[in-house]
């Protein structure tokens, strides 16, 4: 078992069956956070950098909890995207972990792109934890096996995937992941906030939030980053939430089993009302619970199954 | 300086030869041109072995950095560059430190390359003060000193009262303005064309709207005025079908076209690499095809490189950081032989002239011609030589291009400036080393 290759950039040149073992790998995972003691020795004597350039809580405490329950040696080094604020370029900080002899090296990064750099510089492995509009792999992959653990399967499942699509790369994992395992997929948001071309990466597109989520399987708000607003793309937050966000009205239309899911942090009473997040379709903390799963899977089947049985 | 060139084939569109021949240049000029010449005792000769003969190429559209940025090319460095890619006169942009918009700066750039420069230089004059788009620059004074055109190149001047007015001003001095069409609220924080490849990459889109909306303002200004304008690295179809159509009205208007924007889509950006990265953007293959098209009918004068050197450090980082522009001066040639004259995008007559009399007529430059009296610069070309682009060799200090590794057909063998021999057979005066 393990993955052949040496990197983890993006959900798009994942081949089905690889996306199946990681989350095979991820299942049998979860068992270990059940456990007294939440440790096993597969990564002991691996260093693993989680160098986050752009803020994050969740996505850097899940790789870090990941990482120390596999045994690994997890070093979190944070700071700017810029790199004319920082006066290194991020070829150098790269350069500089690497001499430090990391297994691999977890990048969160602002610009698109800046983890497939990065690959192409280290010898270790790069997992991609988010790079700006690209690609946020880890985050389809749970999202995948909180799916699959809620349903069985995933093959034939529709899916609505509603907010800011252009500027999301959780929304570019999903639809590429979605994709290829065989669900169908819907996007939804203000107009201006759909990327042109976006039925090319095989999706539909729906003009009303409405029509988006009826009779979908899974229903995934993004979050509205504030800043939106002052761009212009929407003129106001408040109808943004009247219009976009998800409400116990607008869910009436939607199935009865319907799973609702958000990338978090969410933006109560913004793109979903607080009883929507918190009520009983609700994954969102399964979601996160998964996410500690997948990472672990993914390190392990990155730097730790090769060579040795585990 | 004398030099005889025998045993050619002399392409010169300007007059409309293409024929077996030979070039004699007496004095720095142009002497004859014809079979079977005879030159005085002791002149230079060169035996061309039936390669092709035309007039010094122009690259109206070049980077030099100098003054201000030497860490990414000089006078001297990239004028050996247009020597090496067959170029014997270039235009460069205004976009220096300090810009130049002023006679000191003009005067530098000019003694600079008597002193340093391997080809000509025409110097292009700032339209604004600092390219800031606020106040007019001295146009009166940097034609004085030397400019041949004037451009903000890098920026647009975004306020329309203020072009009109350089416009009709700069109709006393007889010099084009040259736009970067770009509306820049439209580009903003854009790092690539806008379509689905952006989409698909996370990375903000430039729309084609950007250009068209600002060529189709400076057609109206070149209009409303009488002055030409040409426009700098057309890249849409869009901006290609409103300069068809001005052209057509008789509207003063010229144009311009990269060899990348002829040869590369925004499928280039694909590996997140910089050096796919420009202003205007790598556009769609419809594009591409439209710019290929106006560039064989004459909608499109002039063949240039926007040749823009930038260090390692300028484009070694994430995207969004990188600086915009490629260098061109040392792959222009190469690569339009293989890819438009090869691939009958155009013939060998019809892009000579887009790089010769076509971009001498858009600034009015001498040269472009092999008529007798003409500037003594003459390219001659060897289109059997086959090759790999190796931005190791380049003269210029920068190594930033796409087409590293490309394999070409056809090279620029032999390039004279004044009836002195600049390029060789590959070699540079001055070239330390094989």
């Amino acid at each position: 078992m393990g993955l052949t290759r040496k990197d983890l950039l993006e959900i798009r040149s994942l081949e089905p069956g690889e996306i199946q073992t990681i989350l095979d790998t991820a299942v049998s995972m979860k068992e270990i956070a059940s456990r007294e003691i939440k440790k096993v020795p597969a990564l002991r004597g691996k260093t693993v950098v989680n160098l986050f350039l752009e803020p994050s809580t969740r996505t850097r405490t899940s790789f870090e909890i990941a990482g120390k329950w596999l045994s690994a040696d997890v070093v979190n080094v944070s700071g700017s995207s810029s790199s004319v604020v920082k006066g290194e370029t991020l070829i150098d900080t790269a350069r500089n972990i690497e001499a430090m002899s990391p297994d691999c090296v977890v990048i969160r990064h602002a610009a698109s792109g800046a983890a497939h750099m990065l690959a192409r510089v280290l010898r270790c492995s790069v997992v991609n934890a988010g790079d700006g509009m690209h690609e946020h792999p880890t985050q389809a992959l749970l999202d995948l096996l909180t799916i699959r653990e809620k349903r069985g399967h995933l093959d034939g499942l529709s899916v609505a995937i509603v907010g800011d699509i252009a500027h999301s790369r959780v929304a570019r994992s999903n639809i590429a992941g979605m994709r290829k395992m065989g669900m169908s997929v819907t996007v939804a948001g203000p107009p201006t906030l759909i990327p042109p071309g976006v039925e090319e990466l095989g999706v539909k597109v729906a003009r009303r939030l409405e029509d988006a989520l009826r009779d979908v399987d899974v229903i995934m708000m993004l979050r509205l980053q504030q800043e939106r607003m002052t761009a212009n793309y929407i003129p106001s937050l408040r109808e943004y939430s009247r219009l976009y966000g998800l409400s116990l009205e607008k869910l009436r239309g939607a199935r009865d089993d319907v799973l609702i899911m958000h990338p978090g942090p969410v933006n109560r009473g913004i793109e979903m009302a607080p009883e929507v997040a918190d009520g009983p379709y609700s994954v969102i903390l399964e979601q996160v619970a998964n996410g500690v799963a997948v990472r672990m899977a993914i390190l392990y089947l990155l730097i730790g199954a090769k060579g040795t049985e585990a | 300086m004398d030099l005889l060139i025998r045993n050619g084939r002399v392409v010169d569109p300007a007059n409309g030869l293409d024929a077996a021949g030979d070039v004699l240049v007496q004095a720095g000029r142009i002497a004859r041109v014809g079979p079977g010449l005879e030159a005085p005792k002791g002149t230079e000769t060169v035996d061309a072995g039936g390669r092709v003969v035309a007039p010094g190429f122009i690259d109206i559209h070049v980077h030099l950095r100098e003054p201000g940025q030497e860490y990414k090319e000089t006078i001297a460095s990239g004028t050996r560059a247009a020597a090496a890619g067959g170029f014997a006169a270039v235009a460069c942009m205004a976009n220096t430190q300090p810009v130049n918009d002023t006679r000191a700066v003009t005067d530098y750039i000019l003694a600079e390359a008597r002193a340093r420069g391997v080809v000509r230089v025409y110097p292009i004059g700032a339209v604004t003060r600092g390219l800031a788009g606020r106040e007019l620059a001295e146009l009166g004074e940097l034609a004085e000193a030397g400019c041949v055109a004037y451009s903000d190149d890098g920026r647009p001047v975004v306020n329309s009262a203020l072009l009109r007015r350089a416009l009709e001003y700069a109709q006393a001095f007889g010099r084009p303005i040259i736009s970067h069409a770009e509306d820049v609220a439209l580009s903003e924080g854009g790092v690539m064309h806008e379509g689905f490849v952006s989409t698909d990459l996370g990375l903000r889109g430039i729309p084609a709207a950007a250009e068209e909306i600002m060529v189709a303002r400076d057609v109206a200004l070149a209009e409303l005025t009488g002055t030409p304008i040409h426009i700098a690295h057309v890249s849409t179809a869009a901006a290609v079908r409103l300069l068809r159509d001005a052209k057509a009205r008789g509207v003063p208007v010229t144009g311009e076209v990269t060899p990348h924007h002829m040869l590369l889509t925004d499928e280039a950006l694909r590996a997140y690499d910089a050096n796919a990265k420009m202003a205007p953007p790598l556009r769609s293959k419809r594009d591409v095809e439209a710019c290929r098209e106006a560039l064989a009918d004459g909608t499109l004068d002039a063949i240039a490189t926007d040749h823009a050197p930038h260090a390692l450090t300028d484009k070694e980082v994430e995207l969004d950081h990188a600086a915009n522009g490629i260098v061109g001066l040392e792959t222009a040639v190469a690569l339009c032989l293989t890819h438009l004259v090869r691939e009958r995008v155009l013939d060998l007559p019809t892009l000579i002239a887009r790089l010769t009399v076509g971009p001498a007529r858009v600034l009015g430059l001498p040269g472009g011609s092999l008529a007798p009296g003409a500037p003594g610069d003459v390219t001659v070309l060897d289109l059997a030589r086959e090759h790999v682009i190796e931005p190791a060799r380049f003269r210029s200090k920068a190594r930033n291009t796409p087409f590293g590794g490309h394999a070409c057909v056809g090279a620029p063998w032999l390039t004279v400036v004044g009836g002195r021999v600049v390029m060789r057979d590959g070699a540079v005066p001055g070239d330390s080393g094989p």
